[in-house]
């Protein structure tokens, strides 16, 4: 299936969580934050969410800023 | 002498009255020894995509310990309320706190508040639980809304973020210190010490900047500089100065002359 994580297009295997597929990107979950199509995903129920065609993700963390 | 009481925001306590930015720095590390020498005790961070090229880049929270400083999200680059949103509960789930810095500009030339949409997310805010200090320009009518919509601080800004022309608008600062029950803290336009001194002179209850430290040609001794400012400010303030005289007056004993 074909995902739009944070603004690009990414390919997923079929039955993908979201779990997976922060390991398949090489996230640390530690302090980051997932929005999966516009709503927040709570850390912990990223391995129960089932991913979908045209998911749209937002993958964050903090940085510096004013 | 009294003691100064310690700033206090939603009920936590804070012993500096700086606050300072965690953006333009070189790097992380210079940083995180800026902020040793600045003394504070909250940094405002940004939220921001992961890089998914390169995931394991080196993080903020690497070289600065959310456990040790208190982390301010904050919404910059955010122009409507639902950005702002959206970055907030992203901030809050990331990090677990509810302490957050609302600011929504209006345009990027001045990047000045819009406050219509500040007040809108605001209210918003306050209602999902979140502990919000509201970046503001320095109308006090703007300003008490924010505090009567269940602000934790009003924040304005003394001159235009990274501008560095210090406090403009000392009258305006006055007012809102004066009216406000929560504290007051000037964001944004200090460019160097006496400008930090000089808000704090006003009354205001802190200091939050980032352009000052971070783009001074040596930002680690700007950041002590900064520090010494504060308290300066501070201790001015709670003192109390003398009266402004048109004409000379001796220090010395006229009796006893020669």
């Amino acid at each position: 299936m074909r995902l739009t994580v944070n603004g690009e297009t990414r390919e997923a295997p079929d039955q993908a969580t979201l779990a997976d597929l922060l390991a398949s990107l090489g996230i640390d979950g530690r302090r980051v934050a997932v929005e999966h199509n516009r709503e927040i995903a709570p850390k912990s129920r990223w391995s129960e969410i089932a991913l979908e065609d045209g998911d749209q993700l937002e993958i964050v963390q903090f940085v510096g800023g004013g | 002498m009294e003691s100064d009481s310690p700033l206090t925001i939603a009920g936590k306590s804070y012993n500096s009255r700086l606050i300072i930015g965690t953006g333009k720095y070189k790097t992380y590390a210079e940083n995180a020894a800026a902020l040793e020498a600045s003394g504070a005790e909250i940094v405002t961070v940004a939220v921001r995509r992961v890089n998914l090229s390169d995931p394991s880049k080196e993080r903020l929270t690497d070289h600065i310990d959310p456990k040790k400083v208190t982390f301010l999200p904050n919404t910059a680059g955010c122009y409507t309320a639902d950005d702002a949103l959206r970055t907030l509960r992203l901030a809050r789930e990331a990090g677990d706190w509810k302490l957050v810095k609302l600011e929504v500009l209006a345009d990027q030339k001045t990047l000045y508040p819009d406050m219509e949409e500040t007040l809108r997310a605001a209210k918003i805010l306050v209602a999902e639980g979140f502990e919000v200090m509201v970046y503001c320009s320095d109308d006090p009518v703007y300003a008490k809304k924010l505090e009567d919509a269940g602000c934790v601080a009003i924040m304005p800004l003394g001159s235009l973020i990274g501008s560095g022309l210090g406090v403009q608008n000392p009258v305006n600062i006055r007012l809102i210190v004066e009216q406000t029950r929560v504290p007051v803290i000037v964001d944004a336009g200090v460019g160097t010490a006496s400008d930090a001194t000089v808000a704090m002179e006003l009354g205001v209850d802190g200091v939050l900047m980032n352009t000052a430290i971070a783009e001074a040609k040596d930002p680690i001794r700007m950041a002590r500089a900064m520090k010494h400012a504060v308290i300066a400010g501070r201790e001015a303030y709670l003192a109390g100065r003398m009266g402004k005289k048109k004409y000379a007056d001796p220090s010395s004993p006229l009796g006893g002359l020669i």
